[in-house]
Order: C-alpha cells, then sequence, then structure tokens
C-alpha cells in the first residue's frame, strides 16, 4: 500500500520504518528457526535427561563389574520379579524360566529367559527392558544381556536366553522388590535379515528391510 | 462489515477496496483481514459446534443410539481441533488485525501481504482437516492431543492430512505473530511508549512471542508423526528405541502455552470493556502488564500436570504442581484488578459489559477447578474424567469465546458503524450465560463421580447429568445461531453509531469516524495521555 506524504521527511521516516521492520522480521524468523531446531533437539535431550535420572525406567547398556572387588550385602534380599510380554502382533512365545529370584545386593546372578518362534518364518526380535519403582533404574546393571542385541529366529526355532544382573549396593533403602518387565518387539521390517544371520541359506529368506 | 465500502471508483491509486470476490483474495487492508479471519473462525465455530452437538445428542442417554463409537471419537476429536485452531486463535487474530493497527495509530500491518497469505492458507489447511471426515477409514480420532501411538501406529490413513493441515495452520500462526510483534514494535505513534500501550495491544505482543515459540514445536511433534508414519522412524515407537511418553512430553511442551495463547488476548479485551462501561481507569495498569508477562513465563515450566499419571518421580511431580499452583497468583492479580476497577465505578451493563463481567465470574470458577486439578494426589482420581472436560470448557467458552463475544459488540459500531439491538444482544447474553452453565457445571459432577472423557456410552448412575448437559448444548449452540441473526440484522438495519460509541470508551480507534475509513491513521496521530491512558 502506497501513502502520499506530505513532505520528504515523512518519506524518510517511511524508509527508516520499512528497515526496522526488517530487522524485527530477521530476529523473529531467526526464534522460528531455533525453536524448530530445538523441537527436534528434545529428542535426544529427552534420552539423556531419561539416562541421567533413570526416569522411563529403562536400564543402562552393558555394565562392567568386578566381582572379586565387591562384597555383597548380606543384609538386604531383594526380589527381582521378571515380566515378559510380546508387543502387539508378535506370535513369539516368551517367557522367563523363574517367575522371581532373590538376591543380595552386589552380588551378580544369571537367569535365563526363552523365547520361540512359533511362525513358519525367519524372524527378527528386539527385547526392550523397563524397570519399576524408577528410583532403582540407576542400581541394576546387566552385565550381560539378550536384549543388548537382536534375535533371528528360524521357524520353529527356540532358544535359552541368559541375562546376568547385579543390584548395586548402594539402591535406596526403602527399595525391597523391583520388577523387571521385557517387552518383546517384531522389528523384521525394519532390519535386514541376511545381516543377522550372515550364513548360507538367504535364498529362504524374505526381501531384505521386508 | 460490508460497509466500509464507500469508493465509487477506483484505479492505480485507489483509496477505497477495490470491488467483487478480488477484494477479498487479493486485499492487503488489515480491516478487510481481520473481518475475513473473524468470519472465517464464526463459520469454523459453527462447524466445531454441529460436531459438539453430536456428541452431546449421543450423550443424552446412555446407550448408543445416533453413531456408532468410532464416529464418535472422530466427533470429539474434530470439535477439539476445529474450536482450538478454526474458531478461537483465528477469531483472536481477526480481533488484532482489526484493533492493533488503530489502537498504536498505525496505518496498517507492517506486513500487509504476509498478512493476506497468513489468512488464505487457513480455508486450505481447515479444508483438508474436514474433508479427511468423509475418507475411507474416517478423520481423525486419536482426540485432539493426539498421542502417539494412536495417532502413527493405530491412526487412520487420513492421519497424513491432518498432519499437513496442522503444518499449515502452524505457518499461519506464525506468519500472523510475527506480523503482529513487528506491527507494535516499529509501528506505534510517536508518544505511544510501551508503557502506554492499551492492555489488549500488550497481551497480543506477549501472546506472539509465545506463538513463535511454541508453534515450531508443534510443527516438529507432527514432522516426527509424519517420519514415523512413513519413513519407518521410531521416535516415538518403543520397538526401535523411542518413546511413546516423550511424545506427551513434546506435545504438552507446546500445548500449555497453547492455552494462555487462547486467554491472553481475552485478558486484553476485558481491560478494555469493563473500563469503559465503569467508566473508571482501568485498575493497576502496571500491575497487569507483568501479570501477563508472568503468566507467559509460568506457562513454560508446567507442562508435565497434563501428565501426571504417566509415572513420575515425586521431585518432579512437586515442580510441577506448585509452578501449577503459582500461576494463579498473576492470575489472581488480574482478577483482582478487574473487580477494582468496577468497585464504586459509575456502571452500566450493556451487552459487551455483561458478557465481560460473566468473563470475570466464570473464567474465575474454570481456575478454580484447575488448581484442584493441580493437586497431583487428587489428579490422579480427576484425570481424564468430565471433571477436566468442564474445567477447560470453563476457561475456553466463557472464557476466551465470551471475550471475543464481548469484543465483537463492543467494537461492532467502530467497524460497521451501526449500532446493534440492544435487546437482542441482551437476549443473546442471557440465553448463552444459562445454556454455558446449564451445559458445563454437571460435568463436575460427573466428572467426581468418575466419568471418563471421551467415551459415547457411560453407565446409568450419570444419566441425569448428561441429559442436562445436552439440554444446555442445544440451548448454548441455537444462541450461537441467534447472535448470526443479531449481528446480521445489525449490519443491515442498525442505527447509526457515534464515533466515540460508548460514553467511558478510551483509546485511538475511538478517535477515528465510525464506521472507521478504509485507510486510517497514514499520518500518525498525536498521542494524548488521557486518551491512552483512561
Amino acid at each position: 500500500m502506497k501513502r502520499c506524504w506530505a513532505n520528504t521527511e515523512a518519506a524518510m521516516t517511511e524508509q527508516a520504518q520499512q528497515t526496522q521492520i526488517k530487522r524485527t522480521v530477521r530476529k523473529l524468523s531467526l526464534i522460528v528457526l531455533g525453536m524448530c531446531g530445538f523441537a527436534f533437539a528434545l529428542v535426544p535431550l529427552y534420552d539423556l535427561f531419561c539416562e541421567i535420572t533413570g526416569l522411563n525406567g529403562k536400564t543402562g547398556g552393558p555394565y562392567i563389574f568386578d566381582e572379586a572387588s565387591t562384597e555383597p550385602d548380606r543384609s538386604r534380599l531383594i526380589k527381582v520379579n521378571f515380566l515378559t510380554n510380546t508387543n502387539e502382533g508378535m506370535p513369539w512365545k516368551f517367557w522367563p524360566a523363574k517367575g522371581a529370584v532373590r538376591v543380595h545386593p552386589g552380588e551378580a546372578k544369571t537367569v535365563s529367559f526363552f523365547v520361540k518362534n512359533t511362525t513358519n518364518k525367519p524372524m527378527v526380535a528386539q527385547a526392550i527392558p523397563s524397570l519399576v519403582p524408577f528410583s532403582a533404574a540407576d542400581f541394576f546393571h546387566e552385565t550381560e544381556c539378550f536384549c543388548f542385541e537382536q534375535q533371528m529366529l528360524l521357524p520353529g526355532e527356540e532358544v535359552e536366553m541368559p541375562m546376568r544382573f547385579i543390584v548395586g549396593r548402594e539402591l535406596p533403602k526403602n527399595v525391597g522388590s523391583i520388577n523387571l518387565s521385557y517387552a518383546l518387539f517384531d522389528i523384521t521390517d525394519r532390519v535386514d535379515i541376511s545381516t543377522v544371520v550372515g550364513n548360507g541359506d538367504q535364498d529362504q529368506l524374505p526381501a531384505a528391510g521386508g | 462489515m460490508s460497509e466500509v465500502i464507500h469508493a465509487d471508483h477506483h484505479d492505480d491509486h485507489a483509496h477505497g477496496p477495490a470491488k467483487g470476490l478480488k477484494r477479498w483474495l487479493f486485499t492487503t487492508n488489515h480491516k478487510d483481514i481481520g473481518t475475513l479471519y473473524l468470519w472465517f473462525s464464526f463459520a469454523m465455530f459453527l462447524i466445531g459446534g454441529v460436531l459438539a452437538l453430536v456428541i452431546r445428542a449421543e450423550l443424552f442417554q446412555p446407550g448408543l443410539q445416533f453413531v456408532q463409537p468410532e464416529f464418535f471419537n472422530q466427533m470429539t476429536t474434530n470439535h477439539g481441533l476445529i474450536m482450538v485452531f478454526g474458531a478461537i486463535m483465528p477469531a483472536f487474530v481477526g480481533l488484532a488485525n482489526w484493533l492493533v493497527p488503530m489502537q498504536v495509530g498505525a496505518p496498517d500491518m507492517a506486513l500487509p501481504r504476509m498478512n493476506n497469505l497468513s489468512f488464505w492458507i487457513l480455508p486450505f489447511a481447515f479444508g483438508m482437516m474436514i474433508s479427511t471426515l468423509f475418507m475411507e477409514g474416517g478423520g481423525p480420532n486419536f482426540g485432539w492431543t493426539f498421542y502417539a501411538p494412536l495417532s502413527t501406529t493405530y491412526a487412520p490413513p487420513s492421519v497424513t492430512y491432518f498432519i499437513f493441515a496442522v503444518h499449515l495452520m502452524g505457518a499461519s500462526s506464525i506468519m500472523g505473530s510475527i506480523n503482529i510483534i513487528a506491527t507494535i514494535l516499529n509501528m506505534r505513534a510517536p508518544g505511544m511508549t510501551l508503557m502506554k500501550m492499551p492492555m489488549f495491544v500488550w497481551t497480543w505482543l506477549i501472546t506472539a512471542y509465545l506463538l513463535i515459540a511454541v508453534m515450531p514445536v508443534l510443527a516438529g511433534a507432527v514432522t516426527m508423526m509424519l517420519f514415523d508414519i512413513h519413513f519407518n522412524t521410531s521416535f516415538f515407537n518403543a520397538a526401535g528405541g523411542g518413546d511413546p511418553v516423550m511424545f506427551q512430553h513434546i506435545l504438552w511442551f507446546f500445548g500449555h502455552p497453547e492455552v494462555y495463547i487462547m486467554i491472553l488476548p481475552a485478558f486484553g479485551i476485558v481491560s478494555h470493556i469493563i473500563p469503559a462501561f465503569a467508566r473508571k481507569r482501568l485498575f493497576g495498569y502496571t500491575s497487569m502488564v507483568y501479570a501477563v508477562a508472568s503468566i507467559a513465563f509460568l506457562s513454560f515450566i508446567v507442562w508435565a500436570h497434563h501428565m501426571f499419571t504417566v509415572g513420575m518421580p515425586l521431585a518432579g511431580q512437586l515442580f510441577f504442581m506448585y509452578s501449577t499452583m503459582l500461576i494463579a497468583v498473576p492470575t489472581g492479580v488480574k482478577v483482582f484488578n478487574w473487580i477494582s476497577t468496577m468497585w464504586r465505578g459509575s456502571m452500566t451493563f450493556e451487552t459487551p459489559m455483561l458478557f465481560a463481567i460473566a468473563f470475570v465470574v466464570l473464567f474465575t470458577m474454570g481456575g478454580f477447578s484447575g488448581l484442584m486439578l493441580a493437586i497431583t494426589p487428587v489428579d490422579y482420581q480427576y484425570h481424564d474424567t468430565y471433571f477436566v472436560v468442564a474445567h477447560f470448557h470453563y476457561v475456553l467458552v466463557p472464557g476466551a469465546l465470551f471475550s471475543i463475544i464481548a469484543a465483537v459488540y463492543f467494537w461492532f459500531p467502530k467497524w460497521t458503524g451501526k449500532m446493534y439491538d440492544e435487546t437482542l444482544g441482551k437476549i443473546h447474553f442471557w440465553l448463552s450465560f444459562v445454556g454455558v452453565n446449564v451445559t458445563f457445571f454437571p460435568q463436575h459432577f460427573s466428572g467426581l463421580a468418575g466419568m471418563p472423557r471421551r467415551i459415547p456410552d457411560y453407565p446409568l448412575q450419570f444419566a441425569d447429568f448428561n441429559m442436562i448437559s445436552s439440554v444446555g448444548a442445544f440451548i448454548f449452540g441455537l444462541s450461537q445461531v441467534f447472535f448470526l441473526y443479531v449481528i446480521i440484522k445489525s449490519i443491515r438495519s442498525g442505527a447509526p453509531a457515534a464515533d466515540r460509541s460508548w460514553e467511558g470508551a478510551k483509546g485511538l480507534e475511538w478517535t477515528l469516524p465510525s464506521p472507521a475509513p478504509y485507510h486510517s491513521f497514514t499520518h500518525p496521530p498525536v498521542v494524548k495521555d488521557e486518551e491512552v491512558l483512561g
């Protein structure tokens, strides 16, 4: 919209104003871009926050533990319950050898889980752990776990999967029992089966990547 | 509103509007665009209202009478989305377009062409979203908060249209906000310092900053959904290492400031209307400005109070509980100031004032139920019940919506040069006031008794409350059709309005003729303290 200005002074003011407006718009656009970046930065930030605080019940990665140097805390016995479930649409069977074990904090223990591919095609699965109470998540360590890797099973195959864990001596005093749940997800579509199998019978496998 | 046409000829230097449809398609005039926004939001309001009446008709009695649960879910979802993004937000942007340039003494918005674009994106966004209701598999059915995995793994195929619609309306809001901030910061008449700005301008300045801060986050959330659905990523999919709870955090990081986006401009409107009809200066102008700024700041650190039940450590629950309750302090300051403005004023009760007073009373009630919900231990009982539905409808309907209706009646004479019919306006007010309370007050009780939200059927014990609620909803719905009649009748045959249409109205817009000329303040006005400070 063009306006008729009475004198050149006013026209100059208008020009100065347009420059100011452009400067404001530039600054505001930077905020918008910054907030777009922030939205995506929330994803790693969220993971980092959960890792530090243990808030989403995820247990950490493989834990290095020197058994010889740690004395178990014999004054306490912690009950660890194991829950297994398969995600919706996942036909495999998945169960723990024992529903629960009792351990002293600082004492390593190995338990077993079983998994069976009930279908007639090879499939790949991934187990995701989740632990309550959250306040125990930082003190529950897996030195060895099937959840660190993907499982590829041939039709009808059944395997025993070991899991070695240790409950830290620093576990808060008010925690008497820990519930550890594993959810098994079908990730066949997401992975290249040949990379998981790595052997010669690839001609009977479905196309990689689904 | 079409009365602003007063140019019989036009050429390249035309100072009046173009004729016919082109006027509206290509307009860069802030008054035209304001009018477009207001009519668009009213159309969306009626559509969203029809969806609400489908919901209330189904809930009139227990059992399934009219619609199936799948369709019911689409109704609740689209009712929420259309009312939030299609009715309330564009109505406030429309008011900002009409009022901000006139109130700061500017000739137009800072970026008139972008203004045109921000409006004309909206009909396409909502056309796309509403069209999904007629697609195979139906429209969005996952609630207006579209939590993953309901909106990703289990979503209907039309969800992609929903995602693009949200992208478009987000772009529209961001452009509109940049425009409003650029106008307010750079185009004020000489002498109008920040602390002399009218409250509506102040509240919109802060709202616009909230919008440019959180709309990109919403865009990010729906983009991640798009990637999860079509490109095999796992932002919200636990099987691939993602986390559905993260979706809730991202959504509410947008969502909580969003609810203040829908109420801060309402605070501004009421801060104009109450002084005008109490014939007193607004009590505590400075504290009003600081209260709005504090509410805006606090809105960024309270989001997880929507998610108390997802599992959160005690420290987190306490933090979000206390920060939420802290919002009651600046809000209390505002309510106190409005009441103090009325105290010993020479009050008259024209329609805008009635809506403004109802706003103060009913919004405060909605605020109190919000405080109840902020208490973490009791939220475990209230979460996802009709108590929540009652709470947010009390702050949005007699809150945001009543303030918009009040603004329409208050500035109607300035926009059209005609006075609305006072008797019809009062009938509209009383029907709305009774309707809104009959609809939403019983929902507090059914909610406390445990009725979950978003269900098409319910146990017999809730039958009476729901029947009352449904009757109220139809009263309220029909009274808004009556509002349309009042507006059209007044545009056609209202009595001519004076320039200063209300005895106690203060502000630069009232120094202009009624109706406001197509181009106003082409030369900056002289800002007098007694005019802008009331």
